[in-house]
Parts: C-alpha cells; sequence; structure tokens
C-alpha cells in the first residue's frame, strides 16, 4: 500500500473518490464539465455523479441521449475550443459506436493539425467484465485503444489512485481514457482528505517482494495480491506493480523488479493477441531480456468471446488461480 | 421550434455594397484559380494521396462565411481548400500543406484533406464523411457555454458544412439531434452537389427531392440556397445566422451546388453525362457575378482581366513558396504535436509558421 495513504483512515467508495476528483475539478475550472447518459438527473447509472446536478446544475452536468457517436463527438469539439469535457461512457463497451471520435478525431487532431487544436478530454466509464452480461457488454478495452498514439490510459485498482489519476486526467491537455470497473465502484479503501495528484507513467509497487514480478492493470490487480497472498504461505514472495496507467508505461519500475526477480509475470483482462500483456513482455524482453531465467507468462483472458453462463465466464477470467499457475511455472515449481 | 418555409422565412437582405461583391468576386476567383493549380501540382506528382478540389462550388463557402462573423467557428469535410481560402488562410500556406513541406498549415502533417487555421477558426479539414458534424455541434456547445457559463464572449455560431454524402450517416443524424435537444446553434450547412463519390443521390437518399424532411425530423427550420449564385446564398446565410445567432438555435441549409470536376483526382465520371457538367458550367458563379457587376457598371473587362491576372500572380507566388518551404525533418518531427504535454518518445508540440511560429523554434509553454 503507498505511503501517503497509510497516513489517513477515512475510507470512502471507489465512486466516491472519482465523484470527488471531479467535483474539486469542477469547483477549480469553470471549463470542465460533465457529460453522458443518466449523469445529472437520474444521478448516475451507477451513482458515480450523485448530487452533482445539484451543486452544479444543468449547464454542466449534462444529461445525453443515447447516442455516444454524438456526444463523444461533442466533447472533442468542445475540447478543441479549450473547454475540458469529461464524457462519461456508461460501459467503455458503449465506445465502440463512437470509435470514429474517440480514435480518429481526439487523438490525432493535434498533430493533423500541426500544433494548433489540441484535444484536452477525458472519457471514462466501465470497462472489463460485469459479470454475466455478455459478449457485447463485457469488453476490456485496453487491449484495443492501447495500440493507438496521441492518447493515455490510465486504469486505476484502488479509490486513492482513482481519486489522484483522474484529477491529473481532467487537467492533462491530451485525451485521457480512463478506464473504471463497475465491480470495483463499491469497493472501499483509504483517501486523504487533502488534496493530491497522482502523475502518469508512475507503477504503484502494491506489494513488495524479491521471488518473481506481477505486473497487471485494473481490476486483476486485486486477483495478482489475492495470489501473492496465497504464494506467501507457500514461501513464494511476489512483487506485484500496479502499472496504473497504461500509456504512459512505466516500464522502468518493471525492469527494475524484474532485474531482482528475474521471473515476470503479466495479468491483464484484455485478451491475449496482440495484448497489454504481449506489449509489457515485449518490452521486457527488449529491456531485460539477460536478467531473465525464464519467459515472462501472460495470464490474459481466455480468446474468446465473453460467455453469460457464470461458470463459463469464470473460466474466461483471469483469477488467482491461474495467476498462482503462472507463477509456479515461471519459477520452474509447476 | 416553428417549421420554416424557406420561400416566406426570409426578409430580403439589403443591397450589398458593390465594393463587397467585388471582394467576393476575387476571393471566388482565387480559389478557382487555386484548385486549377492544385490539380496541375497534383497531375506533376507535387501533391499525394486523396485530393478533392471545390471548382462549381465556389459561391457556398464565400456566401456563407460572408454572412458570418470572423470569429464564428467555421469546420468542413475533406473538400476543405474553398473553405479555408474564403476564411482567409493565405494560399502559400494551404499549398505547402498539400506539398507536405513543413510551412504548410498543418506543417506537412495533414495533407490535402486536414487544413486547420487556429488564426481564422477554421477548425479543419475532416476526412471521415459526417465525422465532422459532432465536433461542429461541439463547438456551438463551446461558444454557448463560454457565452453563458464562463460568462465571456458574444454570441456565436457554428457554421458545419456537409456534403450530401453525410446525409446518411449516423453521425450527422445524432449530430442533429444533440444540436436540437440541447438548443445549441449549430448550423448545417449541406452543400448539395448531387452525387457521393459516384453515387446520385437519389439512389443513396430516401427523401433526396425533399430534404427539408431532414431537418423536420429533428424540428429545425429549413432553408435553401441556389449555390450557383453567391449573393443568393449570402443573403439567405445572412437571415439565418441572424437568427441562430439571436436565438442560439440550430438550422438546416440546403446548398444546391455543383462541382465540375471529379469526386477526387482520380475519378474517370462515368456516372454522370458532360451535357449535365455543361449546364452546370454554363450557370457558373463567377460568370455570373462577374455579369452582374459589369452589367451594374461596377465592373469592366479591362478590370476583370485584372483581377484574374492578380490572382494568378497570388497562386503562383502561392506555388513557389511552397516549392522553397523545407521538408519536415523526420529526425525533429515525427515525434511531434502527438501530445501537447510531451512523455516517453513525444517531444514538444510547436504551433506552425502560418501562426507566426520561426521554424524549428519550440515553442514556449
Amino acid at each position: 500500500m503507498s505511503a501517503a495513504t497509510a497516513t489517513t483512515t477515512r475510507q470512502i467508495q471507489f465512486r466516491e473518490a472519482l465523484r470527488e476528483a471531479m467535483s474539486e475539478e469542477m469547483r477549480r475550472d469553470p471549463r470542465v464539465f460533465l457529460m453522458g447518459e443518466e449523469v445529472a438527473q437520474y444521478q448516475g447509472a451507477y451513482k458515480v455523479s450523485q448530487g452533482m446536478l445539484e451543486e452544479f446544475g444543468p449547464r454542466r452536468i449534462i444529461d445525453t441521449p443515447i447516442s455516444e457517436n454524438g456526444f463523444a463527438g461533442l466533447g472533442i469539439g468542445a475540447a478543441m475550443m479549450g473547454l475540458r469535457p469529461i464524457i462519461e461512457f456508461m460501459s467503455w463497451s458503449f465506445s465502440l459506436v463512437a470509435a470514429d471520435q474517440i480514435l480518429n478525431n481526439a487523438p490525432k487532431m493535434l498533430y493533423m493539425s500541426g500544433g494548433q487544436f489540441g484535444c484536452p478530454i477525458v472519457f471514462r466509464g466501465n470497462d472489463g467484465a460485469g459479470g454475466q452480461l455478455g459478449s457485447t457488454h463485457s469488453w476490456a478495452v485496453e487491449g484495443l485503444f492501447s495500440n493507438v498514439p496521441g492518447l493515455r490510459i490510465a486504469i486505476p485498482s484502488t479509490p486513492y489512485d482513482a481519486k489522484g489519476l483522474l484529477k491529473t486526467a481532467i487537467r492533462c491537455d491530451d485525451p485521457v481514457f480512463f478506464l473504471e470497473s463497475e465491480r470495483m465502484l463499491g469497493n472501499k479503501g483509504p483517501v486523504p482528505e487533502e488534496e493530491y495528484l497522482i502523475p502518469f507513467g508512475v507503477a504503484d509497487i502494491k506489494r513488495a517482494g524479491a521471488d518473481c514480478t506481477i505486473v497487471s492493470f485494473g481490476r486483476p490487480v486485486h486477483f495478482c495480491l489475492e495470489a501473492a497472498e496465497k504464494l506467501a504461505a507457500e514461501g513464494i514472495e511476489c512483487e506485484v506493480i500496479d502499472g496504473r496507467t497504461i500509456r504512459p508505461l512505466d516500464i522502468d519500475t518493471i525492469i527494475e523488479s524484474v532485474k531482482k526477480t528475474g521471473y515476470c509475470v503479466v495479468v491483464d483482462q484484455s485478451w491475449p493477441f496482440g495484448s497489454v500483456a504481449s506489449e509489457v513482455a515485449a518490452q521486457v524482453y527488449e529491456r531485460a531480456m539477460d536478467y531473465l531465467d525464464n519467459r515472462v507468462y501472460r495470464v490474459c483472458s481466455d480468446d474468446v468471446p465473453a460467455p453469460y453462463s457464470k461458470a463459463l465466464e469464470q473460466a474466461m477470467l483471469p483469477h488467482a488461480g491461474k495467476i498462482i499457475e503462472a507463477v509456479k511455472k515461471a519459477m520452474y515449481l509447476a | 421550434m416553428t417549421m420554416t418555409d424557406p420561400k416566406t422565412a426570409l426578409q430580403p437582405v439589403d443591397r450589398v455594397e458593390p465594393r463587397t461583391r467585388l471582394k467576393w468576386l476575387r476571393d471566388m476567383m482565387l480559389i478557382r484559380e487555386f484548385e486549377l493549380r492544385t490539380m496541375q501540382a497534383y497531375q506533376e506528382a507535387k501533391i499525394g494521396g486523396f485530393c478533392h478540389v471545390y471548382i462549381g462550388q465556389e459561391a457556398c463557402a464565400v456566401g456563407c462565411i460572408a454572412a458570418a462573423n470572423p470569429d464564428d467557428p467555421v469546420i468542413t469535410a475533406y473538400r476543405d481548400h474553398g473553405h479555408a481560402l474564403a476564411r482567409g488562410m493565405e494560399p502559400r500556406y494551404a499549398m505547402a500543406e498539400m506539398f507536405g513541406k513543413s510551412g504548410g498549415c498543418a506543417k506537412g502533417k495533414g495533407g490535402s484533406m486536414h487544413f486547420f487555421d487556429q488564426r481564422t477558426h477554421f477548425y479543419g479539414g475532416h476526412a471521415i464523411v459526417g465525422g465532422q458534424t459532432p465536433l461542429g455541434v461541439g463547438l456551438a456547445f463551446a461558444t454557448r457555454y463560454e457565452n453563458e457559463v464562463l460568462e465571456q464572449g458574444a454570441k456565436r455560431i457554428t457554421l458545419c458544412f456537409l456534403g450530401d454524402g453525410a446525409l446518411n450517416q449516423g453521425a450527422l443524424h445524432e449530430a442533429m439531434n444533440l444540436a436540437s435537444v440541447l438548443e445549441l446553434p449549430c448550423l448545417f450547412i449541406v452543400e448539395n452537389n448531387r452525387y457521393s463519390m459516384g453515387t446520385a443521390i437519389e439512389r443513396g437518399t430516401a427523401m433526396a427531392h425533399d430534404l427539408s424532411t431532414k431537418a423536420a425530423a429533428y424540428g429545425m427550420p429549413y432553408y435553401q440556397a441556389d449555390g450557383m449564385d453567391v449573393c443568393a446564398v449570402y443573403n439567405v446565410m445572412k437571415r439565418v445566422i441572424d437568427r441562430a445567432r439571436a436565438e442560439q438555435a440550430p438550422a438546416f441549409v440546403e446548398i444546391k451546388t455543383y462541382r465540375y470536376k471529379g469526386h477526387s483526382m482520380s475519378d474517370p465520371q462515368k456516372y454522370r453525362s458532360k451535357d449535365e457538367v455543361a449546364e452546370y458550367e454554363a450557370n457558373d458563379p463567377i460568370r455570373r457575378l462577374a455579369d452582374a457587376l459589369i452589367a451594374s457598371g461596377d465592373l469592366d473587362e479591362k478590370a476583370f482581366r485584372a483581377l484574374s491576372q492578380s490572382v494568378r500572380d497570388e497562386v503562383r507566388d502561392a506555388i513557389a513558396w511552397a516549392e522553397q518551404s523545407p521538408e519536415p525533418d523526420p529526425a525533429a518531427d515525427l515525434y511531434r504535436d502527438v501530445v501537447r504535454e510531451p512523455f516517453g518518445p513525444y517531444g514538444p508540440t510547436t504551433p506552425p509558421e502560418m501562426c507566426g511560429h520561426e521554424p524549428g523554434a519550440v515553442a514556449e509553454e
């Protein structure tokens, strides 16, 4: 656990941390506004924006119709003019109908315009499997979107990280894709009363250990910690690195750890082919080949559409059991 | 919002000063000359990629932009040369952009389809059909937000141009719906040149014979203008803009126009007859305005020839300038302008030379 979180006892939910980040930034900067489906009168489909309409009014907390391509593009146009939109996708699965706007326009505008029009915008919403939602609603978009230059991807695993990273995202002059998880919104964690920001590109070592490096992002970080606890009972001390942002990627912290442990497992909830895990593995090979005592092991979602059945879905997603198995294989213990 | 009869809603506009109409004439002639030289340069392989010229449609951009304020945002699709020039971009920066030179309006990173000019509030140049329309609504959102939430700046309207080919893209329908429900001053200006690439509008668009139905679906007033007559375009747009500015509400305008050349530089044009093209060319907006100015005694053939010569000189100078503008330097430029806040391999961003930036220097933050 980070040093900063150890000094406070206040525990708040992940969704409250997100709300605090947005509200603080909206009080600080009148150019910031929140737009999305059900964010205002409904008080947020997942209650992330609860109470914000009352505080900021309907000109800054704006309900939209179900029209992702339209309101994502609206936000980009407003950002080109210097406003600071926060565009909420109820789910990142729904961002696919806005692909032209979020992939063609937001991350390329500055380049295409030769440095004239930037795009300081945050797209945020639930990413990854929500729990038996089936194929269309269970996207982990990090594998898909991290291929695109010009954007940043933040993917917090704790309320503390969520708040600090979201405040940085809102202040960023470039587009940020902010990946939350429906399954974590109710998670509680320590968040100080005092203001803080977490810079992008700085990983957090969630658990120190000298035997095997485990790298992950977002919700699967918790599965890694669970696996590390169980492995510790067997005398294997894993170092769990939470990347916190995928772009920029804090490869230095990962490399430092691999140099120490000699073993590396990457856990990523997207599909394995051309995945975030593949990219981390490739960069580890490029920079620390001589320090590795075995190949890098990847734990990803299985390479199939997300199934509905609880049993099948559980089998498909990364979990502690798969991570333990991968660590043991990596360390020649299985 | 009430539906509007295009014939009765607009009162006749005051007579435009001859001096102003002479400026429009020159603006249209400059675009025509620029595009002819663009085609020539493309054939000489000085310009690469896709290239779509505006010849025949000049009255649309010139008439609409003349009716707007200089700080009203303008955004359009990929056939963007005319709008950029009508808005006041110097031809040299436009030509250099197509030549892929570092002096181009986007430093050679955008090309023909991606012109941008911050100084003239020209927001591009967008090459995915219809994709610019949600952005246009966003610009309108921002002007209204600045005016009403930030309490700064005057009431502005956004000119969001699109072709008839964009009528069937979902993005446009989402954009129009949002503009309507959020009450945003975005003018959707359809330059109906009758063809989306090689597909006649009737073959691809339901209710092509009556586009007012598109506006009606979103509760917007519909207006129509003859795009082969710059004064007619101006007259309609002046009233539309005045009203949209006052009401801070959207509108839909159909400008009936025609492109004389192919969709792009590689278009054999088998989908239309030479007679059809000739019919429109006989009704040419430049010739029409020149004739009217001659008839009213505000222009004579000698002055017209002098005007022709001056736009030829200006475009020739633009080409010479573009020729001598340096190629971008991959080592220095490839990784710049990706992000405003540098990280990893990405360097700082710098505005183009057009914005008064010294070539090669890094802008101060």
